[in-house]
């Protein structure tokens, strides 16, 4: 417990351990953006005649392409109606005629009943460019109002300890940490299980990065607190030390409860959310982690300025000096 | 107990008491019969939501007069609580809930409105009257599932409306798609009686205008009616013959003329609108995910509650009076302000059990040091609040702060679901803030002169000096 800030280039690096492979993933793979930033339509169906099982998504695509919508991703699932498990698809294909959506609509319904009998449509979206694009701007606007109207609160909240911006810098620096992490692992998900990057998405996205910020500022308020009470003996490591400590019930236990609560949601709380609460966990995860590991060692470095030792650690004195 | 704690604890039970009374109000009606029933949202009672774009550039004015027809058709489908609103200069949101073919209600609501003139064999029906026409003789306001509007009477319509629309087609003398537009005219004041009277002219075409002709010519003083999308306008009587289809409706007021040209000339939509964007939910999906929705919210309730009870004791049992307060007040307020539920928007509120609890953490942490220390539990419980606060006041603002960008970027249409989310969350926030300042604190003190309080094990502690003088005085 006495060693939380000292083994904290350990824990930068279990944190790099995650991030980069993510990053990786992001750089190659990028995000599956769902429909809401994309465009395009997704079909929620029902096959109340089939089992599970039953159906074939070369088939299902086949039958979509026939009435003009080629390209189709077949996800099959399966539903309970009236307590019978019964076979169902999510559709995800172009968005539908602006013009005269619904006769495209009847006929594809009408081409998949008479393969399979009657299909219920449980829902249907369709998203035309403009107001994807539209979603697009106000996200990296609301991405970006976020992050700049946080780091501000922070400088506020901190004025009184000894330098304010560090303090906002450091909590910030977490957060993007966190940011980083629910991006890349979000980017292997879509790799791995098509997880697809929605307007929800990008809800758990800030509440996570409110979280964080929030568990950043318990840590960072018991420092300023004993900062204050500071004793003679003390370093500011063992102050950051002593503080981490005294949170860490705090931090773990709040997100214990978080974490039922989200468990309980992800268990029981429906398939439409499912991705919301998926990545809420992961932030949230992520959050308590860097702030108990991360963003309070990061102010132990800045405080004794140890990137003068990094440079000192990987050239050997005297390399710096430009050879005579 | 201080007075002043007296006074916060008739405080919180009066709020309960109110709170109970709106969660529990029969028939969903609150004092002076104010509706307070829960209102969901579109993702959970079924139903569809459309974004309309004019499909060429036009005035905001257009628009508006678009939004009206639009609002009218609306109206005479019968649906409750459907939401016709203008958005920016060439968009129209329109939100229908909890009907069965929500698409080809959409269809009907943007498709060109139907003027037509009808023999009603001499009788006068009453304006807003929804009639069938061999024009239209299948009106969708007659289907049986257009009036449906809850879930609950799905079933009941199913079972005992016929099939069939009932009620006499009345034969259609005209077509609305050969009413010359270019002559419908603003009124104008027709000069040759004494009194002021105002005429509209208008002009039919081709074989409209052929049968128009006839039947007036056999029908003068006689009525005969003006049809708009199956709804009676009026049935003027006949005074001459309209001689090529032409003529002019009359009428003793201005608003009156005024109004029968608006119908005539925007009658069909004055611009054609394309389905920009658009989300349909089925109702049986939607009740899956309020089944589904309360069993999370169950779960994560009572997860909570026995973690707090196990891991803080007397202390966590206290929280969990005030977190079921919590919930209690919370849809109260919903359903009061009204709040519409959505499916994330019950999320955002079960997520905010988690952290309405997190300021009942902090602060239980605080009591078990000060406790340590030495302190009475008197003072104990005092103190853990004032430290407790700034990080308490510090977080919360950090989470309401993202709360309201999520809010406004929610206004975006695209996105609107973040809306709900964002609105429960911070809402949350807000009351957590009560309850655990406020509540927890009262309850605290409430049971503080109890014998049995003063026990280190009901904190999770072995020892609190603080506590055995007064358990040795005792």
């Amino acid at each position: 417990m006495d060693k939380l800030v000292k083994l904290r280039y350990w824990w930068f690096a279990l944190s790099l351990l995650v991030i980069v492979p993510g990053l990786v993933s992001l750089a190659i793979f990028g995000l599956r953006l769902g429909i809401d930033f994309s465009g395009g339509a997704l079909w929620d169906l029902q096959f109340v005649e089939r089992a599970p099982g039953q159906l074939d998504t070369e088939r299902i695509r086949a039958i979509f392409a026939a009435q003009g919508f080629e390209g189709a991703l077949v996800q099959l699932t399966e539903s309970q109606v009236d307590g019978r498990t019964v076979a169902s698809a999510v559709v995800r294909t172009r968005s539908l005629s602006e013009t005269d959506p619904e006769s495209q609509r009847q006929q594809v319904l009408n081409a998949l009943s008479a393969e399979y009998g009657r299909v219920n449509q449980q829902s249907l979206q369709t998203v035309g460019a403009t107001v994807s694009a539209e979603s697009t701007r106000s996200a990296v606007i609301a991405v970006i109002a976020a992050c700049v109207v946080i780091l501000i609160y922070l400088t506020l909240a901190f004025r009184r300890a000894p330098h304010p911006i560090r303090y906002g810098i450091c909590a910030i620096l977490a957060m993007i940490h966190d940011v980083l992490l629910v991006l890349g692992v979000a980017s292997i998900l879509g790799v791995a299980i098509g997880l697809e990057v929605d307007a929800l998405f990008l809800t758990a996205l800030l509440t996570v990065i409110s979280f964080s910020v929030h568990d950043t500022i318990v840590v960072f308020d018991r420092i300023r607190e004993n900062l204050i009470n500071r004793r003679p003996t003390e370093t500011f490591d063992d102050i950051v030390n002593h503080s981490i400590v005294q949170t860490l019930p705090r931090s773990v236990n709040t997100q214990l409860t978080t974490f039922f609560t989200l468990v309980a949601l992800l268990l029981f709380g429906g398939e439409s959310i499912r991705n919301l609460v998926l990545i809420l966990l992961i932030g949230l995860v992520s959050g308590t982690y860097s702030s108990i590991f991360n963003a309070s060692q990061l102010l132990v470095v800045w405080e004794n300025r140890e990137w003068n030792r990094w440079f000192r650690r990987s050239a050997p004195p005297g390399a710096e000096a430009p050879a005579a | 107990m201080r007075s002043r704690d007296i006074y916060s604890l008739i405080f919180i039970l009066l709020i309960a008491g109110i709170a109970l009374s709106i969660v529990f109000a029969p028939e969903g009606r609150w004092l002076f019969n104010r509706n307070v029933s829960i209102r969901l949202g579109l993702d959970l009672r079924g139903g569809t939501q459309v974004l309309l774009r004019a499909a060429e550039p036009v005035d905001r004015s257009v628009m508006q007069t678009a939004a009206g027809v639009i609002e009218r058709r609306i109206n005479a489908l019968g649906v409750a609580e459907s939401v016709v609103q203008l958005s920016g200069n060439d968009r129209i949101i329109v939100e229908i809930p909890g009907i069965d073919n929500p698409e080809q209600a959409i269809e009907t609501l943007r498709g060109t409105g139907k003027l037509e003139f009808i023999d009603t064999k001499g009788e006068f029906l009453a304006p807003g009257t929804i009639v069938r026409t061999t024009g239209s003789p299948n009106p969708i306001a007659l289907r049986p599932t257009a009036t449906v509007t809850g879930t609950e009477s799905i079933t009941s319509t199913e079972t005992i409306s016929p099939t069939v629309p009932e009620g006499p087609i009345y034969e259609s003398i005209t077509d609305g798609k050969d009413l010359d537009l270019n002559s419908v005219q603003p009124p104008q004041i027709s000069g040759q009686s004494l009194q002021n009277q105002f005429a509209v002219p208008f002009a039919f075409t081709g074989e409209s205008a052929r049968r128009l002709e006839q039947f007036t010519a056999a029908n003068i003083q006689r009525p005969m009616c003006i049809v708009l999308d199956n709804q009676v306008f009026s049935c003027p009587v006949v005074q001459a013959a309209l001689v090529g289809g032409r003529g002019e409706i009359t009428t003793s007021t201005r608003q009156d003329a005024e109004q029968i040209y608006t119908q005539l000339k925007y009658g069909a939509l004055p611009v054609p609108l394309q389905v920009e964007s658009s989300r349909t939910v089925s109702a049986s999906l939607g009740q899956g995910s309020v089944d589904a929705s309360i069993v999370a919210g169950v779960v994560g309730l009572v997860t909570v509650a026995l973690f707090m009870i196990l891991f803080y004791r007397l202390p966590g049992v206290l929280a969990t009076v005030a977190l079921l307060l919590y919930t209690l007040i919370s849809f109260a307020l919903y359903q009061l302000i009204p709040v519409t539920l959505t499916l994330p928007g019950i999320a955002g509120f079960i997520l905010s059990i988690g952290v309405a609890v997190d300021a009942n953490v902090l602060i239980f942490a605080r009591l078990k040091e000060e406790l340590r220390r030495g302190r009475s539990l008197n003072a104990s419980i005092d103190a853990a609040f004032v430290e407790a606060w700034p990080a308490i006041r510090d977080s919360s603002v950090a989470t309401l702060i993202t709360c309201t960008i999520l809010f406004m970027f929610g206004n975006t249409f695209g996105v609107s679901l973040i809306k709900g989310f964002a609105l429960t969350l911070g809402m949350g926030i807000l009351l957590s803030l009560f309850t655990s300042m406020i509540v927890t604190r009262t309850f605290l003190h409430a049971v503080n002169p109890l014998p049995f309080a003063q026990n280190p094990w009901l904190y999770e502690l072995k020892d609190a000096p603080g506590m055995r003088h007064v358990r040795e005085a005792a």
